[in-house]
């Protein structure tokens, strides 16, 4: 028993005491063990907590023709955005964000884990190109989804209706096989790459790099101040070497027809026009492509993504015969070779036929380019043998890249002694020669490569690079382009030369192969050629099915001497090389009249009323004519009304599809 | 008798050590609300202490002992308030802790609740006849507690609830606990703990509270809830490093309530290591002024008054520091004198006025 005032216990007190030093001890070794022996750890975690990198997108490089006309433009276009340092839960929200952005709740939850290694910070672009209607969505979930944002980017502008779409090619996001290859090895996942034709070749060029916005973000994700800028910078523009309207006429040429018109300026090698059929819509590939529609694409037996002109492997069928004829000036076997042509001849114990039936009748070299006699060729390949026929054909670029500035170009195939021991394992039979002879049997081709070697013959054996690219443009010491200079000269005899050319210049008149495609006032030199895709046997077997039906060639240039256009189309099923004659002669005749048209202006049209809309027009005119005497020329004068056409030629100011810049 | 109550005698520098405190309390509000919702929130805390200093002012005068007398009605008043939180209380945020007053004013009562034991088990052990503690006495004073306490964790209120603990526990160890009492009080509570959490049947706490314990284990489990919001406040304390940083957890929205629970991890953030440690010895000069004063007290009675206001001040800087540092769940208990809030602040000068009032009596007899 105690009293009232009896004292509390002071042990306990004491022990109350050390209770409380103790629990301070302990808050103060936390605080330690955070601010001071971890305070690295969670500084660098505070900094994760707020910075967030915001991508700014750089646009790519506009891509023009020669003439600086809009070819590939950009355009605005809207991402939606995930953000992932909003510390949401994103697998519950993706049903939701799936549903307003049109997508499937599942191909979002495999995006955010596919890119799940990739720091925080860093959004992940959900959907592209997004319709008003999805951006709106976006808007109006800003407390709901406060992980999804927008981001305005440069979407690719293609031509409408597949024009060039070959040769420019398209962009898509970098695959993941695409990382793993070394040229790609400075992109990272979610980059915009050129997937093929130029965008792929000169991605480097075009692409530009995408700068960063560090932003300061509260945890709502909301940007409460900005530590820095890094600016985009955006990609160079590139000039190619084509030249719209050209492009446009080669179209409209081939039109709906399947296979590949090429033209070059054979001085330089600059590719002006190239078209392949059947073509695709890049537009369709800016954005991802679906997997249906991509799949359509892959298996359409057409191959509408093969670049002919670069991606065929063709017979050349008789255009083959101007390497041939080649081959024989310049082995001095052609020039005093005269056959007598029946129809056909006997060659190793096979006959082989002309194609004209009732055969040509004597022939000599001449004769035989303009009329394309089989059974001449046939001769000349027997007595040139296959391994003189197969050095011209090297020498001119067949069976070989012609190193032409695109992605994915193929070899073709120029059989000799040689090929056939390396590939085969067998001897070269001589019979084999002689089909050969008339470009068919083992022989295949692209279009470029005969354009090319064609180009050469045209130019007394000067063997360009064809490229679609004006390397001018290009930054300093941009290496793709270095082998351009190389030319080489595989010098054929300027007699030789003239004398071929001559003869090629004939196919297209009466006495030709191709009258029907002739163009008054245009000198072109050219050899039309129709390839079997099949044994004719075979084809026969298959009821002359139209899939088999033969393929025309026509490859020609103008004008006969010093030429500066050479065009090269191939008809698939065309049948007749006539008929694809008739396609380059238009491809052909568009750049005279343009050339007519464009740098000089022989007369000035009258500035007054009319000439706008075409009609009458009233003009002057002196020339002069030999008087009777013949000596003396007489000036005469008149005054004339002329018809003007309606419709004024005009020329394209971009590419179809394309704002002029 | 009065004559010798002056306030020479009242601890000037025990509130001058409170005062500073406050201080520092008031600056970090004021860092922490800038730009958000809450801003000028300090000024409405400066109000506070004014206000709170004068309660104490006025508390310090009234004799303590004649307090203890009438605690019989304060209790039953104390309990018949929790009552009607439970019957009339608003609702917010899922749980009844306020009684809305006439002028707009919130009330909470479990706050002055605490006050009130204080003084129940302070009159409670000053009243034992026997130096050691019966289980008899140890029942009682359990059930004295024990009562308003379930009475709060029914609310539901858990942080304030656990509050009460410390009350009876510091009651008890001075009021003469056995070594086998305090043994076996352990063992029950080992049991409790682990019933609450293992046998599926017993629904003493809400999931929340369970998920908040059961993530402070493994924080990974609750990212976006109380794992989260420790992780934040371990961040802000770690980046705040040996002498403080810029403070983007605060201002950057991570730290959850940053001028409440959380004042200290962004007081630590701002200030680092040597401010954080700087408040914590503020802290303890001010609890050893208190036991002090306790053993100076003039009598039982004033000593366990003392002691109980020490061991829940103890008990609200060992929660709220050792949650922000991560060793402790989220409970929700402020930290005195820091923490924005009229409750918190008015109970703390409150309470020290009660000190006051004891020490200012310890020349009396």
């Amino acid at each position: 028993m105690f009293g009232r005032d009896e004292k509390v216990s002071a042990i306990r007190l004491t022990a109350a005491q050390y209770a409380i030093l103790g629990i301070f001890l302990v808050l103060a070794y936390g605080l330690w063990r955070l601010q001071v022996m971890q305070s690295d750890y969670y500084s660098l975690a505070a900094e994760k907590n707020r910075i967030r990198n915001v991508p700014v997108l750089a646009p790519r490089g506009k891509i023009l023709d020669r003439e600086g006309r809009v070819i590939v433009d950009n355009y605005p276009s809207f991402s939606a955005l995930l953000l992932r340092d909003s510390s949401r839960d994103l697998a519950a929200d993706a049903d939701l964000i799936a549903q307003g952005l049109h997508l499937d709740p599942n191909e979002v939850r495999t995006r955010v884990r596919r890119f799940a290694s990739m720091p925080q910070y860093q959004p992940i672009f959900l959907k592209e190109d997004i319709t008003p209607d999805e951006l709106a969505f976006i808007e109006s979930h800003r407390n709901e989804l406060p992980e999804l944002d927008t981001i305005m980017v440069h979407r690719r502008l293609y031509p409408r209706n597949g024009f060039l779409a070959h040769l420019i090619g398209y962009v898509g996001e970098v695959s993941e096989d695409m990382l793993n290859q070394p040229q790609f090895e400075l992109y990272s996942s979610g980059d915009v790459v050129g997937q093929s034709g130029v965008e792929r070749q000169y991605n480097g060029i075009l692409m530009g790099k995408n700068g960063s916005r560090q932003a300061l973000v509260d945890s709502h994700g909301r940007e409460v101040g900005r530590l820095g800028e890094t600016d985009a910078v955006p990609g160079k523009q590139l000039r190619l070497t084509i030249d719209i309207d050209l492009q446009i006429a080669a179209e409209e040429a081939l039109g709906d027809k399947n296979g590949a018109v090429v033209a070059m300026d054979p001085r330089t090698g600059e590719i002006l026009a190239m078209v392949s059929r059947p073509t695709f819509d890049p537009n369709s590939f800016a954005v991802r492509v679906s997997r249906d529609e991509w799949n359509k694409l892959v298996t359409d037996p057409d191959k509408p993504l093969l670049n002919k002109a670069i991606q065929a492997q063709l017979a050349p069928g008789s255009t083959f015969k101007v390497i041939m004829s080649v081959a024989g000036w310049q082995e001095h076997v052609a020039q005093d070779l005269h056959v007598n042509c029946t129809g056909g001849a006997e060659f190793y114990g096979r006959r082989f036929g002309c194609w004209v039936k009732g055969g040509h009748g004597p022939v000599t070299l001449e004769k035989a380019i303009y009329q394309s006699c089989d059974v001449f060729f046939y001769t000349l390949a027997e007595k040139l043998g296959i391994d003189r026929i197969a050095k011209y054909a090297t020498a001119l670029g067949l069976g070989q890249k012609t190193g032409i500035d695109l992605p994915n170009e193929v070899s073709g195939v120029m059989p000799s002694e040689e090929w056939k021991i390396r590939n085969f394992k067998q001897k070269w039979f001589a019979g084999e020669t002689i089909s050969v002879g008339i470009g068919q049997g083992a022989i295949a081709i692209t279009p470029v490569q005969l354009l090319r070697a064609i180009s050469a013959v045209s130019m007394g054996g000067k063997l360009v690079v064809p490229h679609v690219v004006n390397p001018e443009g290009l930054p300093q010491g941009y290496i793709e382009t270095g082998h351009y200079e190389e030319v080489k000269n595989v010098g054929i005899d300027p007699e030789g030369w003239n004398f071929i050319t001559d003869a090629l210049s004939r196919v297209l008149l009466p006495e030709g192969t191709a009258p029907s495609a002739h163009v008054p006032g245009i000198d072109i030199a050219g050899k039309t050629g129709s390839a079997q895709v099949v044994s004719l046997a075979t084809r026969a077997r298959f009821k002359n099915s139209d899939d088999l039906a033969q393929n025309g060639w026509f490859v020609g240039f103008t004008p006969r001497r010093n030429p500066d256009i050479v065009v090269c189309v191939l008809f698939q099923g065309g049948e007749h090389g006539r008929l694809a004659a008739r396609l380059a002669t238009q491809v052909i005749k568009a750049y005279v009249d343009k050339q007519h048209r464009t740098p000089q202006k022989l007369v000035e049209q009258p500035k007054t009323d009319g000439p706008k809309t075409g009609g009458k027009v009233d003009i002057g005119a002196l020339w002069t004519v030999p008087d009777s005497e013949g000596d003396k020329d007489g000036l005469q004068a008149g005054r004339f009304v002329v018809n003007l056409p309606k419709k004024k030629m005009v020329m394209a100011a971009a590419a179809p599809g394309m704002a002029a810049q | 008798m009065a004559r010798y109550v002056s306030y020479r005698d009242f601890d000037w520098v025990l509130l001058g050590f409170v005062l500073l405190i406050c201080c520092l309390g008031v600056m970090e509000i004021h860092s922490a609300t800038m730009h958000t919702k809450f801003a000028g929130a300090h000024v409405r805390q400066v109000y506070w202490v004014l206000a709170g200093v004068a309660a104490m002012f006025v508390i310090s005068l009234v004799n303590y002992q004649a307090l203890l007398e009438k605690i019989h009605w304060f209790y039953i008043a104390g309990v018949a308030s929790l009552m009607a939180v439970l019957i009339f209380g608003q609702k917010y945020l899922g749980a009844k802790r306020w009684i809305k007053m006439p002028g707009g004013n919130h009330f909470q009562p479990s706050e002055w609740v605490k006050l009130i034991l204080i003084l129940a088990v302070a009159k409670y052990f000053a009243d034992m006849r026997q130096r050691e503690l019966s289980w008899a006495d140890f029942m009682k004073a359990g059930a004295i507690v024990g009562v308003p306490m379930l009475m709060v964790l029914k609310q539901p209120d858990l942080g304030t609830a656990l509050t009460y603990l410390p009350i009876a526990a510091m009651g008890v160890f001075l009021g003469g606990l056995q070594w086998k009492q305090g043994l076996a009080v352990g063992l029950l509570a080992t049991v409790a703990v682990a019933a609450v959490f293992f046998v599926p049947r017993v629904h003493v706490l809400k999931s929340y509270q369970k998920q908040r314990l059961t993530s402070f284990v493994d924080p990974e489990l609750d990212p976006q809830g109380s794992g989260y919001q420790v992780e934040q406040s371990k961040i802000a304390v770690g980046s705040g490093g040996l002498w403080g940083g810029k403070g983007s957890q605060t201002h950057g929205a991570f730290l959850p309530v940053p001028q409440t629970d959380f004042i200290f991890a962004a007081f630590a953030e701002e200030h680092g290591f040597v401010g954080a440690l700087g408040v914590l010895l503020l802290y303890f000069i001010v609890l050893m002024r208190l036991t002090q004063n306790a053993q100076t007290a003039p009598d039982r009675a004033g000593t366990f008054v003392v002691m109980g206001v020490v061991a829940v001040l103890s008990f609200h800087i060992l929660v709220n520091v050792g949650m922000v540092v991560g060793f402790m769940p989220v409970t929700g208990i402020p930290l005195p004198l820091m923490s924005y809030g009229g409750s918190s602040v008015l109970f703390m000068f409150l309470a020290l006025g009660m000190v006051m009032n004891v020490r200012m009596r310890r020349f009396v007899n």
